[in-house]
């Protein structure tokens, strides 16, 4: 932490390999086709396809239940880690089908961060839970390339004021809304391409949720962001793209505002003025 | 309308009566039940207390025996040895060598009875009493370890003989026994295991102050004995166990960690790690002394390991100790939030750093405790160790876990199975103390790293 990498958040925008130089800013590079999810037996996700832009924050709406978040953890495999649970369809980013054998799930999930319901920073120091991720990532080679992207990934985060002075300790012990902001940091610091976020604000208060989201709203410029959400208010606040999931298939899928305003489909409406969910 | 209202009224107030009376019953009930619970905990606490209360109140004395403050005349005339042997020009190495045993044989062969009995006869001089003493009473009143304890004193320094040297001589198994009052006075003398001069003379010496209790180092620094009781002592044991403890230390805990993080963070789930998971818990209910016909059949038949060899006695623990060890390992593993694991995944860390980053650490509290305490259920096993001939006499220190040894709870068996029950019980019941002491601190040791590393965590 000193002076120079202050005022100079460069140091970590030349480690990490952030998103391609092209602003287009609707381009597609996550595209899933026809996804199919099992659980054992029971089929939660039936052939869902969608396009995801780039450099803007896409929202999955739906009563509970609906299969949002299992196809959330489609884009980094994190069903995987379920056990009897069974992916079909495609899911390529960048072209690149993220179930190739070739591709490394490790490598899949420093590409494609993820932000959880609850927040779960490692029982470490505030340092170390940035730190982690980029040093298991060889992403970091000296004490000083680390120091500088504790601290810009901590700004991004907009907890590096809150925190500076106490970075030798425990991310456990910050509040909720500061230990989000803090896993949020720590995704960031691995220099993801795509973040995914699972009702990030659910166990957050007001106050706390309403920083996340102007957090969100600021990390659009250099993520793109997938956020499934219980809250209509929040996904019309953040999202640029709404879609409407209901019993694990996609109903709707377009501009949040035309979502909101005028859905084309009669459940959407339905949910959005609150008849069903 | 009013009607109905005091009606409302009265149904309230019946309602708030019945609550009130079933509250009640249910505060009785509670009573009762907090009650039997500390009625529960009152009784095994003093079962605990009666059963160290026993053991302290049995065992303690025998942590100090009597001695005799005696003068040793090392007389040339007992000690009738040539000089000693020295290395002479143009004499072989082989030559030396067979001249000193020879030296040391002659040593060996002292009536070194008849120093102590002088010795004796000198200390009651000194107590200024009038009883005459023959040999044979004089030599039952002193340890008969002490002749060795003198041999090893010429053989440490040959000058010493023909000197005199203030020493404290442990007495007898039975010269102990009588001083502490263990055997009856009214017994006529043919029912005494003392003649009648022996138990005059350590009255009166006793007197005289110079029979005197003193703390029984010996009992940890000596090996166990039968020809000389009263100097039996536990370094064997300790040692054994020791080694055997190391041998678990080493083989368990490793082994044991590892197929518990294998079995839960890595292996398949299917029918063949079910079998393996339903066979590891029925193990740890497996009844030890199996182990030990284990061990026997395995490592001494078909391996040829030597027999009493605490490396044996190590081995068919650590066997014993596994299905605990690896249990309680993944139930500590199993405790670990899912939500530190998805953080580990959701960054890209790989399956074994999720583990060995995230997972282990904050789990050590748990497996460090199980070890512990695996390894402390080891030490006190007994019924495997005789399986595989630790039950031995064997009066050595094990230089290393292959040598023949005795160990801590064999040795208690052992103890209080001599026919010496007079004096042994209270050795046998010693002999628990420096067990349990050795499972407290373990014990203790386990809560201290548990604090200390729950802190950290």
């Amino acid at each position: 932490m000193n002076a120079t990498s202050d005022t100079s958040p460069m140091g970590a925008n030349r480690i990490v390999p952030s998103a391609p130089a092209s602003s287009a800013g609707a381009e597609s590079r996550i595209s899933a086709r026809d996804v199919t999810v099992h659980y054992g037996e029971k089929q939660a996700i039936f052939g869902v396809s969608m396009d995801v832009p780039e450099k803007s924050v896409t929202a999955f709406i739906g009563p509970s239940g609906c299969g949002k978040s299992t196809f959330l953890r489609c884009f980094n495999r994190m069903n995987d880690t379920i056990e009897g649970c069974r992916v079909g369809g495609e899911i390529t980013i960048d072209g690149e089908d993220i179930h190739d054998p070739a591709l490394d799930v490790v490598e899949l999930r420093a590409r494609v961060g993820m932000v959880f319901q609850k927040p779960n920073p490692f029982p470490k120091s505030i340092y170390d839970n940035i730190a982690y991720g980029p040093r298991i990532h060889g992403l970091v080679k000296s004490k000083a390339e680390t120091d500088a992207l504790v601290e810009s990934s901590l700004k991004k985060a907009g907890l590096w004021k809150e925190v500076s002075d106490r970075l030798d300790q425990p991310g456990t012990g910050l509040s909720g809304g500061q230990q989000q902001r803090l896993c949020i940091a720590r995704t960031i610091a691995t220099g993801p391409e795509v973040i995914l976020m699972d009702e990030p604000c659910s166990a957050l208060d007001p106050i706390a949720t309403s920083i996340v989201e102007d957090l969100i709203h600021e990390l659009r410029e250099q993520y793109t962001i997938i956020i499934v959400t219980h809250s209509m208010q929040q996904a019309a606040r953040v999202s640029q793209k709404t879609a409407f999931f209901h019993l694990g298939k996609l109903i709707e899928y377009g501009e949040t505002e035309q979502i909101f305003v005028n859905p084309k489909e009669k459940q959407t409406e339905a949910y959005i003025t609150g008849r069903i969910g | 309308m009013t009607e109905i209202l005091e009606t409302e009224a009265e149904a309230n107030t019946r309602r708030r009566a019945q609550v009130r009376n079933s509250l009640s019953r249910r505060n009785r009930a509670e009573q009762r039940f907090k009650l039997l619970g500390l009625g529960s905990v009152l009784a095994a606490m003093a079962f605990v207390a009666v059963l160290f209360g026993n053991i302290l109140t049995n065992g303690l004395p025998a942590f100090w025996q009597y001695n005799v403050d005696a003068e040793v005349y090392f007389d040339p005339e007992v000690i009738n040895v040539p000089d000693v042997p020295v290395h002479q020009a143009g004499q072989s190495e082989a030559d030396f060598q067979a001249e000193m045993l020879g030296w040391q044989r002659r040593l060996a062969m002292v009536n070194w009875n008849r120093i102590l009995v002088a010795s004796v006869e000198g200390a009651l001089a000194e107590a200024g009493a009038d009883t005459e003493i023959d040999a044979r009473s004089a030599q039952s009143i002193i340890d008969s370890g002490a002749r060795f304890v003198l041999r090893d004193m010429v053989l440490a320094d040959p000058a010493i003989i023909g000197e005199r040297r203030e020493m404290q001589l442990l007495l007898s198994a039975d010269g102990d026994n009588w001083a502490k009052g263990k055997l009856s006075r009214d017994l006529p003398d043919d029912r005494q295991q003392l003649s009648r001069p022996a138990r005059d003379a350590i009255d009166r010496l006793e007197e005289a102050g110079i029979v005197h209790r003193a703390f029984a180092w010996h009992i940890f620094t000596n090996v166990d004995s039968r020809s000389s009781p009263a100097s039996a002592g536990l370094a064997g044991a300790f040692v054994g166990s020791f080694y055997m403890m190391l041998v678990v230390i080493l083989l368990a805990v490793p082994i044991g960690v590892s197929s518990a993080i294998y079995l839960e963070e890595f292996a398949p789930k299917n029918p063949f790690t079910d079998l393996i998971e339903v066979n590891i818990n029925n193990l740890a209910a497996v009844p030890s002394i199996v182990f030990g016909l284990l061990g026997a059949a395995v490592f001494i038949n078909i391996f040829h390991l030597p027999l009493s060899a605490p490396v044996v006695g190590g081995l068919v623990l650590t066997l014993m100790t596994l299905p605990t060890v690896i249990i309680a390992t993944r139930s500590a593993l199993r405790a670990v939030p899912p939500s530190l694991r998805q953080a580990a995944l959701g960054i890209g860390a790989s399956k074994t750093q999720m583990v060995f980053h995230h997972v282990l650490p904050v789990t050590y509290p748990g497996i460090l405790t199980a070890s512990i305490l695996g390894v402390a259920q080891a030490l006190g096993e007994t019924a495997p160790l005789l399986l595989i001939g630790m039950n031995a006499f064997v009066a050595n220190v094990p230089a290393t876990p292959m040598d023949q040894s005795a160990a801590l709870p064999v040795q208690i068996y052992l103890w209080q199975g001599n026919e010496n029950r007079n004096f042994f019980e209270e050795r046998t019941f010693a002999a628990i103390i420096v067990l349990l002491a050795l499972m407290i601190v373990l014990n203790a040791l386990a809560i201290w790293l548990r604090g200390r590393l729950e802190r950290k965590a």
